[in-house]
């Protein structure tokens, strides 16, 4: 992000943006790329993808780890495919908060689409983007709304609230539970109850499917009534089976929004995230930039030594900017 | 500003040939994890043209082959041949697994930049990636 950088990178960013528009596939995994680490090669093409994304109907699947998530996309893409639609998937598995590593292994269940011209499978590790990972996601799915796909999915691990948060922007937001992964339903835990328009109960071919369906139940009778009232629905994913009746209540939800001024509701509310923190990003570096090095450590330092508290601190820098 | 200096090395493990193990290459995803390294893996029986497909659509650094079939001379080569095709020329190409020495050479000259015997340590592998992955643009 250093401004000598930022000339090329702007340039960079048209000509990739450009490029991905005319079908480029490796100019859109490059852009992907500047994306994730929010460059300003990002920053000029998102100026010109904004305006063309919001034609794609975005499916956000969260569940815990091992819930058949990936098997589940495989099983989407088998169907949508053969609908001819086109699709891209962005999965999120999460970055090893000592070392930043990560695993990215969801590809290994989509391996039969891995050279479908219609597909586009993307992973992407949550790194350190507190409270930034559903704004880069939200961010990587609007480039690939623009660049034609017809669905985009969205994986994602439903344990923390950044988590929750990328799925709860997209338009329809399947929540996966499966038999055998605890004695308590994982959407409890997470908090998730509220942003699921639809539940699935995945691997319906083993024992306790009945018991999940009856907690599951039991958690919306408590929940806030909704306009939406979230099906439950079971598949097993690695047969396919329940997966068309799936993608009819992905559909049904679709006009269900549309009818009711949903999509507008969710557009409305992804535009708050992504400007929003875009707008702490660029007050604080603002803020700074104003300050100076010199000022920041003396506030710092003063903190630091209880001859001055945070909230002045704070107040002094911002009075200078 | 450094090459990428706040993003960490992405790299694909692939296993590419008919060999159904694939508990090396899974170490070595681990290790490098570990490592620091972000590792997409894709699993066994990979073909030259899903290992490239995935390599383009992730956008990869680099890419580690991990080969026991003996097929490494048509396979290799082709991936490198493949991978240049589609403009990633830049992308670095190492390999492990099961290669006589009297194979490396040829496999150096159609791409492969390394090839990491039984014994290399994942600390030796990180290592040389961190080394020779080219910088890309910071931008
Ligand atoms: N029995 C059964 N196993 C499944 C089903 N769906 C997925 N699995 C298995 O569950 C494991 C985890 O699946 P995966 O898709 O990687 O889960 P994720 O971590 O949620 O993405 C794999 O071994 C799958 O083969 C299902 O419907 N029934
Ligand atoms: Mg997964």
């Amino acid at each position: 992000m250093t401004t000598a950088a930022a000339p090329d990178g702007h340039a960079r960013g048209a000509a990739l943006a450009e490029a991905a528009l005319a079908g480029d596939r490796r100019a859109l995994a490059r852009l992907l790329t500047a994306v994730e680490s929010r460059t300003p090669t990002a920053e000029s093409a998102i100026r010109i993808l904004h305006p063309r994304a919001g034609g794609a109907h975005v499916i956000g699947i969260t569940g815990a780890p091992g819930s058949g998530k990936s098997t589940l996309v495989n099983a989407l893409l088998r169907e949508l495919r053969a609908r001819g639609r086109s699709v891209a998937v962005i999965a999120v598995d999460p970055s090893s908060p000592i070392t930043g590593g990560a695993i990215l292994g969801d590809r290994v269940r989509m391996q039969e689409h891995a050279t479908d011209d219609g597909v586009f499978i993307r992973s992407m590790a949550a790194r350190g983007h507190a409270g930034g990972l559903a704004a880069t996601t939200d961010a990587a799915v609007a480039v690939l709304d623009a660049a034609g796909f017809d669905v985009v999915i969205v994986e994602t691990v439903g344990t923390g609230q950044s988590e929750v948060e990328v799925v709860a922007t997209t338009d329809t937001t399947v929540v996966l539970e499966a038999p055998g992964m605890g004695d308590e339903i994982q959407a409890i835990k997470a908090g998730i109850m509220e942003v699921a328009d639809l539940f699935v109960i995945n691997k319906a071919d083993r024992d306790g499917a009945d018991q999940v369906e009856r907690e599951l139940e039991g958690m919306k009778s408590l929940a806030m009534a909704r306009d939406w009232d979230p099906p439950v629905l079971r598949t097993v994913a690695q047969q396919g089976a329940g997966v068309a009746e799936l993608l009819a209540q992905v559909r049904e939800h679709g006009h269900w929004l549309r009818g009711h001024g949903g999509l507008a509701r969710k557009a409305r509310e992804r535009a708050r995230l992504r400007f929003e923190s875009l707008l702490a990003e660029a007050s604080v570096r603002r803020a700074k930039a104003l300050a100076g090095p010199a000022r920041l450590e003396a506030a710092l330092q003063g903190i630091a030594d209880r001859t001055l508290d945070p909230y002045t601190a704070v107040d002094e820098i911002l009075s200078q900017a | 500003m450094g090459p990428m200096s706040d993003r960490p090395i992405k790299v694909l493990i692939a296993k590419p040939g008919l060999d159904g193990h694939d508990r090396g290459a899974k170490v070595l995803a681990r290790g490098l994890r570990d490592e620091g390294f972000e590792v997409v893996y894709t699993g066994l029986r990979q073909t030259p043209d899903m290992i490239v497909t995935a390599a383009l659509q992730e956008d990869v650094d680099t890419v580690g082959l991990s080969i026991l079939s003996g097929a490494h001379m048509t396979l290799l080569p082709r991936i490198c041949e493949l991978l240049r095709e589609r403009g990633l020329g830049d992308v670095l190409v190492t390999a492990g697994g099961i290669i006589p020495d009297e194979d490396v050479p040829r496999l150096r000259d159609a791409g492969v930049a390394a090839v990491f015997g039984p014994g290399t340590t994942i600390g030796e592998v990180a290592a040389f990636l961190r080394e020779n992955v080219r910088p890309r643009d910071a931008a």
